[in-house]
């Protein structure tokens, strides 16, 4: 009998010897005369596992992990793949812990499957969003968004239904579908494991979106950085398109949606969604103003829905099991489940789905098992570089769009980046600021100046020149980037400053750094 | 020298043309370039600015915009060291030291004997297993300096 096997594929898989883990099971099993079947599945998202193998068994899935090249010999010396008596064997897949606990909805079946098996995407629920909507009117997909509670996952957290009826109810002849997908916060990788491991779900949930807001054509705009999910992804879309489920009269309804993938360039404030629509339309990423409003004047001027990759990735659901079942997770008005990340010093890093509400300090402690270094975690920041610095006592906060913003902190696209307590705050708070100087487009002077002059103020204060004085200029300073800018990189650049200051104020007194 | 200027001219609009009709064809046609040369040849922007019917100004203010795209040519292969805050958490400002000194070279420039070009990345989704480093197109995590170092020596025994 011919023992199924799975290794990811995901690029984090990769990083960490995937490929060559691979290719010695299939050397070892053939010199055993063992016969198998090698599956390159998505990740799971236990990242601090990886490469985690798993072996099919007549009562479910049993991984391996971390394995690495050298231990594939030693695995099948113990009897693998039949037997699972070696001590990197987790039992169990679906009972570990970690996974166990989730609400996977959106992931539920990345990791499962063959990304690029469309076998494998059927056999597991997929495309019987799109076969529903195919067979629905524009106005009832927009009303199932709407009534899923759905918000934009990119970290704007504007609601989705409200978007996609405004694009649908403007009057054009060419409305575009556009798909953020320049995923550039530090700590997230939700977007790059969708279109890794499960490209098409984004596929789908584009296609669902073009049906709903009468357009017929959509573009996926993916980061230079993510070479991996580029590839993916854009043979992802010639199988689904080849297989009618994309492209012109998708499975023989009448209707159109083309789909194609562009490279961005490396500019961050292109995650921006207008100045994604500049660099699509092939200039600088320069933002522009708003009004006029991307779902009026959008895309070449005309009517553009854009989306993140998650976010439209949550609507193959909404479709196929109901607006009412995505909106029975979460609380408050954050409905349905976030694809949290778990990033940087922290034991347990990876993926984890969950409903809105759960504290920051179960993520870190029940999930990611605490930090890398065993060191006391002492300040974690949310929502990417824009996102705030939070101390301990902040831990218990909800994980809500609510509750945060209550505290002057942001979910952002889920990302949660640990520090541990050697991280010097001063250092962080100069960061940000050197990060906005870079990455700034430069067409409002709040951004393009106020960057600058708030690395050397932050230095002026590292130096303990007049540090009261300058401290009270950076606050300044920071106030005049949030009311003055003309976008969310300048606007928000003030949060992981000025929660520096205000919850780790030592760090930025001159005695601590001697 | 003129015939070698009209060679490399075909070459660039072969590049060019087959997607002009594209829809704003200016990222894919810069991509394409550098995929092609490895980077954007000074040469090319008359001619993508003829091919789009732009000014050659706006074709370098776009070239020069992104980082991802280098006007001139790199090393044989370019490192692309992530320096974003969850790679920072584990120690990538340690690591970004020891790359410079042990390359001779600084962030945005080539090494001497022009094997290695290093480049900043700022996130590479790699974020619960930094440093990440991603090497062309091949992507490593938990890079230490020693990793780093077993990495480039492999790449510089390469010919």
């Amino acid at each position: 009998m011919t023992a199924t096997i799975f290794v990811p594929r995901d690029s984090a898989a990769l990083a960490l010897g995937a490929d060559a883990v691979a290719g010695r099971i299939i050397l070892e099993a053939n010199r055993r005369g063992i016969a198998v079947r090698v599956v390159r599945n998505g990740s799971r998202g236990l990242f601090w596992l990886e490469p985690m193998v798993e072996v099919a068994t007549a009562s479910g899935r049993v991984a391996f992990g971390p394995v690495t090249e050298a231990d594939v010999a030693p695995l099948f010396d113990a009897g693998f793949p039949a037997q699972h008596r070696h001590a990197l064997c987790l039992g169990r897949t679906d009972q570990l812990a970690f996974l166990k606990n989730q609400e996977r909805l959106t992931f539920a079946r990345i990791g499962l499957t063959d990304p690029l098996s469309l076998d494998d995407y059927q056999a597991h629920g997929g495309f019987q969003g799109l076969t529903l909507a195919l067979q629905q009117a524009p106005a009832q997909l927009v009303d199932s968004v709407v009534r899923s509670g759905l918000r934009g996952r990119g970290g704007a957290a504007f609601p989705a239904g409200i978007k996609w009826r405004t694009v649908q109810g403007t009057e054009a002849a060419q409305k575009y579908v556009v798909c953020n997908a320049d995923e550039g916060d530090s700590g997230t990788f939700s977007d790059r494991m969708v279109m890794e491991g499960d490209p098409f779900l984004l596929i789908e949930g584009m296609t669902i979106a073009g049906l709903a807001v009468g357009a017929t054509q959509g573009y996926i705009y993916v980061r230079s950085e993510y070479p991996h999910a580029v590839q993916t992804l854009q043979l992802a879309i010639k199988l689904a398109a080849a297989a009618g489920w994309v492209g012109c009269d998708i499975k023989n309804s009448g209707r159109t949606f083309q789909l194609e993938l562009r490279k961005a360039a490396g500019s961050y404030v292109c995650g921006e969604e207008t100045a994604l629509l500049e660099s699509l339309e092939g200039r600088r990423g320069i933002v522009r103003a708003k009004p006029p409003l991307p779902a009026l004047h959008g895309l070449f001027g005309k009517p553009t829905l854009i989306n993140n990759v998650i976010t439209l990735a949550s609507v193959p659901f909404i479709l196929a099991e109901g607006a009412g079942a995505y909106q029975s997770y979460g609380c408050g008005r954050s409905r349905g489940t976030l694809a949290f990340q778990l990033a940087g010093n922290i034991r347990q890093g990876g993926l984890v789905e969950k409903a809105f509400g759960v504290t920051l300090r179960r993520l870190l402690e029940d999930f990611g098992g605490g930090s890398l270094s065993g060191r006391p975690i002492r300040a974690v920041q949310v929502g990417g570089p824009l996102g705030a610095y939070l101390p301990e006592s902040q831990f218990d906060t909800p994980l809500d769009y609510e509750s945060f913003a209550a505290i002057g902190a942001t979910v952002g696209h889920g990302g949660i980046v640990a520090f541990d307590d050697s991280v010097d705050m001063m250092r962080q708070a100069r960061y940000a600021m050197e990060f906005c100087a870079i990455e700034s487009c430069g067409k409002c002077t709040p951004c393009r100046i106020g960057s600058t002059r708030g690395v050397e103020v932050i230095d002026r204060i590292a130096a303990g020149d007049r540090a009261q004085h300058n401290i009270a200029l950076l606050r300044d300073l920071c106030d005049v980037m949030v009311q003055g800018s003309l976008c969310a990189m300048g606007g928000m650049t003030a949060n992981p400053v000025l929660s520096a200051l205000n919850h780790f104020a030592r760090d930025f007194s001159k005695e601590t750094l001697s | 020298m003129t015939q070698c200027h009209a060679l490399a001219d075909d070459e660039i609009n072969a590049v060019i043309h087959p997607l002009v009709a594209l829809p704003g064809a200016l990222l894919p046609i810069l991509h394409a370039l550098q995929d092609h040369f490895g980077h954007v040849p000074a040469q090319a922007v008359p001619l993508i600015a003829r091919s789009l019917n732009l000014s050659r100004a706006e074709v370098h203010g776009v070239i020069s915009y992104y980082p991802h795209f280098r006007d001139r040519p790199g090393g044989r292969h370019t490192l692309r060291l992530c320096r974003a805050e969850a790679c920072q958490a584990v120690g990538a400002e340690r690591l970004a030291a020891h790359a410079t000194r042990r390359l001779g070279c600084d962030f945005h420039e080539t090494t001497a004997d022009r094997v290695f070009s290093l480049e900043p990345a700022f996130c590479l989704g790699q974020c619960a297993i930094g440093p990440a480093l991603l090497i062309d197109d091949e992507i490593h995590g938990r890079v230490g300096p020693e990793r780093f170092d077993a990495l480039i020596d492999r790449l510089r025994g390469e010919k």
